[in-house]
């Protein structure tokens, strides 16, 4: 409509800002920036009528505030960082404002990506459209809301632990999270930093592919992001997935799940059988490692990487304090909340003298045989398969005083992120309580191609991914 | 009882790059506070470090020049504590894995030979610093150094004296600034020192409790510093009691050592692989490009000059000591060909002008061109030597070459004998008292009538020739 010029960008942003008011109460947002989308719809259109644009010229779209953006408050979610604003602006973030899309907001997560349900977050939890009693997932919980709701049309999320595709999935969205080292971390404020890694959530794969294709590529100011180049992933769509094999790794339907997760992925399968995909039963023996390796890697990274929320520079610092030792402890008891201090003290511990080798060291053996596991698997077949969450979306507050419980709630997209290999989430049905149901699709090393081309081949023939949430239709 | 002193040196080596080793801003000294830190620096939230090259290359200059072993990976590791001049809260070092292990320094300690062994040197960044305005009750933090590319050398515990420990550190400064990765400052700390000191009694193998020692940032303060803590720990022992292991902080107004913090306060730094930062790689190309690029060492250097130049042991060693220095030697030679005299000219007069004025020897305004035309201006005979000393005064404070000062000043020794008994007779007829107690055979008159004529030739006279035709005149008549 955009490029027929049936509406303008100034337009398309005010109905969305007018959606984002109209349901506010979802809470996706922290910061909305009105003027300055308009500001910059204004000149696409400008643009646009000199003949500058891109496919994403024009198009709202809402960062995870876990992306620094200049002159607008970056908060990831947390007291500390409140009123930060960061003088730079985070690579994807030059990206895809290159790329002409409009930044309309910045969207809520748990504190620091800490989380399963956006509950942790300082500006309390997301809702999901779909029950508005239940949480959005987390830790992209804002993100997954918004474009549920259709908010926005696309939003970025950060995934260390499963914090796109388990939103995306109980959100009813599509969402990938890229191989490590495919998009840049710079400006992107780390959790987990060998894990953590940028993606989009997304109404279909069409989108996500497209806004895949701006956030990609080699960054000099990420030493851990890779040189290689960033294949055409809108035109690698609709290829055919005729005898391409789809493992089925028992361990991830071997667990108690819930019978409407269960048949629904069962359905998914058929359906990409019918395809021509061939399943073979693949397994993943250190799977059930993932949750106690994850949580002593990613807290012992993040009691390190948060040690700069000190109070000296920027941030939050207590009102009251006598010394320097008063002044760091009640700025970071203050300016943290509860599941953020758990984990620094669970990695502080983690790395200790004594405890070093029996935890850290350990956990990175763990990983490495997890690695190993995808690795031969991947000689067996081409893609994994399974579901995204062992639930659909719970309650709020049902999780959020168990610690453990929330945990589990990534037990199937951890490992990916500890093997460092891409993954995506699509709807693939509904549950008794017509809550959306995700399948992960899980591929090697930089096939982030692959995997969007059999997403989309299936949502060619399915329309899970065109429902929308009662209550929020257009 | 006599006590044996072992000393370990922890010496930090402030790399000569242009920007920081983890980020683009700049290493300048004495900027405006915190005008030389970037995001990365100041470590806003979501910065990420990116490996300065450069200092990973001057890493392994040092490492080859020390017979180390380069490893060719090896990994950054993040050394956590909170103080406010850490800006991110941990240090990006190495630990398990350094650039640079093994490798010694070889010296001579009153005419014995010593061997130093290295344990290791690694790549680390340095802290901001501390402003402490006491009337305000207010600290201030300048993060201008934050992430200034360090070498850490860490030594053995081979040194028995403070005397040895001094003698090694000036060996290893010698040695960063002849590679040209440091430029050995250490007024302004670009070269740092930490000492690890323990007694024992002579004979015993097993360790003393070591103290460490900070803030020793000269090689004056290194001396006292083991000094003080040598004959403290010595009493403490002497008397029954028992060293503490703990870190002391030298205060160099009153010459002593003070606890800083002791054991029990130590830090868990909880070193972890840094995930930001890939291990560090040097390839054999690489290496062996760098290994090929690597200058003529100090004590090769000082050989060579004895064996080439027919100098004494004391001249190369004080030649030896910069590499300017040396430089501008050879270069000298090579233009004059002339290594006695030269020698002479850069100790006599070249450094005793720069010493005079407290420059650096490389910031001086005479080049080894000028230098060697003026010492072949010397030896044809054109000037004499004291002329040439006024001639290179003329240089030193004016510029310009000894050929242009000798003939606009009109400085040429007079060579024409007519002209030159012009003016001793002249000399001669003035001093009739002089000359009749030469002839009288008082021959110390000679000199003082030499120095009339050199006073009325303006010390433009051959000395020698002045002399012969003296002594021809006064045995006349």
């Amino acid at each position: 409509m955009l490029k027929n010029r049936e509406i303008s960008a100034v337009e398309l942003v005010d109905c969305f800002l007018d959606r984002i008011q109209r349901y506010e109460a979802l809470n996706a947002f922290i910061t909305i920036d009105e003027d300055g989308a308009r500001a910059n719809a204004l000149a696409s259109d400008n643009l646009r009528s000199k003949g500058f644009f891109t496919p994403l010229s024009g198009i709202p779209l809402a960062h995870k505030d876990i992306f620094c953006t200049k002159d607008l408050r970056t908060t990831c979610g947390s007291r500390m960082l409140e009123n930060f604003v960061s003088p730079y602006n985070a690579t994807i973030v030059d990206k895809l404002e290159e790329a002409g899309a409009i930044l309309i907001g910045k969207t809520n997560m748990d504190e620091f990506a800490m989380g399963s349900s956006t509950e942790t977050s300082y500006f309390g939890p997301t809702l999901n459209p779909w029950n508005l009693k239940r949480v959005a997932g987390g830790s992209s919980g804002g993100s997954a809301s918004a474009v549920a709701a259709r908010l926005v049309p696309i939003a970025t999320g950060t995934d260390t632990g499963g914090s796109i595709r388990q939103p995306a999935s109980f959100c009813g969205l599509t969402g990938l999270k890229p191989s490590y080292g495919r998009v840049s971390r710079y400006g992107m404020i780390a959790y987990a930093s060998s894990l953590d890694q940028g993606g989009p959530i997304a109404q279909c794969v069409e989108d996500a592919a497209l806004m895949l294709q701006y956030m990609a590529g080699f960054d000099e100011k990420d030493s851990t992001c890779l040189k290689k180049p960033v294949p055409n992933y809108t035109e690698g769509l609709n290829n055919s997935i005729s005898g391409l094999k789809i493992g089925v790794p028992k361990e991830f339907f071997d667990t108690a799940l819930n019978e409407s997760i269960l048949n629904a992925n069962h359905d998914a399968l058929s359906e990409l059988e019918k395809l021509g995909a061939k399943l073979v039963d693949v397994s993943l023996p250190n799977s059930f490692f993932g949750i106690p390796c994850y949580y002593v890697i990613a807290p012992a990274e993040a009691s390190s990487n948060l040690s700069r929320y000190d109070g000296v520079r920027y941030g939050y610092r207590t009102n009251t304090y006598n010394d320097l030792d008063q002044m760091y402890s009640r700025t970071r008891a203050e300016g943290f909340g509860e599941e953020v201090k758990r984990r620094i003290m669970i990695g502080t511990f983690a790395l200790s003298s004594g405890y070093y080798n029996a935890y850290y060291e350990k956990a990175q053996k763990i990983r490495r045989l997890i690695s190993d596991d995808f690795q031969r698997a991947f000689s067996e077949c081409d893609y994994i398969a399974g579901p995204t969450s062992p639930t659909t979306a719970f309650a709020l507050g049902e999780k959020l005083s168990d610690p453990i419980s929330m945990y589990l709630s990534d037990i199937f997209t951890i490992t990916v992120n500890l093997a460092g290999i891409p993954a995506i989430s699509m709807p693939v049905g509904f549950d008794t309580k017509k809550l959306p149901i995700g399948l992960q699709l899980i591929g090697r090393s930089f096939d982030e191609a692959g995997l969007l081309n059999v997403a989309y081949k299936y949502q060619q023939a399915t329309d899970w991914h065109l429902h929308l949430p009662e209550g929020f239709l257009k | 009882m006599i006590w044996e002193t072992v000393i370990g040196l922890e010496i930090h080596v402030q790399l000569l790059t242009n920007s920081k080793i983890f980020s683009s801003a700049s290493t300048n000294f004495g900027a405006e506070p915190n005008s030389q830190a970037n995001e990365v620096d100041v470590a806003l939230p979501g910065v990420l470090p990116v490996m300065n090259k450069k200092a990973a290359m001057m890493a392994v200059r040092f490492g080859l020049a020390i017979g180390a072993e380069i490893n060719k990976h090896s990994i950054f590791a993040r050394k956590n504590y909170f103080y406010p001049d850490l800006p991110k809260g941990y240090q990006i070092s190495q630990y398990e894995l350094p650039i640079v292990s093994g490798g010694m320094i070889n010296m001579t300690i009153n005419k014995n030979p010593k061997t130093v062994r290295i344990t290791r040197a690694h790549l680390e960044e340095d802290a901001g610093k501390l402003l402490h305005k006491e009337a305000e009750g207010t600290s201030y933090v300048d993060l201008n150094r934050a992430g200034t590319p360090l070498l850490e050398v860490v030594s053995e515990p081979d040194l028995r004296s403070p005397e040895e420990a001094v003698a090694y550190l000036k060996k290893i400064h010698k040695l960063v600034t002849y590679l040209e990765i440091c430029d050995g400052n250490m007024e302004e700390g670009s070269f740092r020192c930490d000492a690890n000191i323990s007694v024992r009694l002579s004979g015993k193998t097993k360790l003393g409790t070591r103290c460490e020692l900070k803030n020793l940032n000269s090689f004056r303060f290194v001396e006292q510093g083991l000094n003080f803590e040598i004959k403290r720990q010595i009493d403490i022992l002497e008397n029954g009691g028992q060293v503490k292991q703990e870190t002391r902080l030298f205060d160099s107004e009153l010459g002593v050592t003070r606890t800083m913090r002791g054991k029990e306060d130590a830090h868990d730094y909880r070193y972890f692989p840094d995930p930001d930062l890939p291990p560090l790689v040097i390839s054999d190309n690489i290496l062996a490009s760098i290994k090929s690029e690597l200058p003529e060492l100090p004590d090769v250097r000082f050989e060579r000059l004895i064996n080439e130049y027919n100098i004494s042991e004391s001249e190369a060693e004080l030649l030896t000591s910069k590499k300017e220095l040396a430089d501008f030697f050879e270069k000298t030679v090579d233009y004059c060909k002339d290594s006695r005299n030269t020698v002479n000219w850069i100790i006599t007069e070249l450094l005793a002008y720069t010493n005079r004025e407290e420059i650096e020897f490389k910031d001086n305004p005479i080049s080894p061109q000028m230098l060697g035309q003026l010492i072949i201006k010397i030896n044809d005979n054109t000037i004499s030597g004291k002329i040439a000393k006024e001639v290179f005064q003329t240089m030193w404070n004016e510029g310009g070459d000894p050929e242009k000062i000798i003939s606009e000043k009109n400085l040429k020794q007079i060579t024409d004998f007519g002209e030159l008994e012009l003016i001793i007779d002249e000399v001669l007829s003035e001093h009739s008292i002089q000359v009749e107690q030469y002839r009288n055979g008082q021959e110390k008159v000679l000199g003082f009538l030499i120095g009339k004529v050199m006073k009325a030739t303006k010390g433009k006279a051959n000395p020698p020739t002045v002399n012969t035709i003296l002594k021809t005149k006064l045995r006349e008549n």
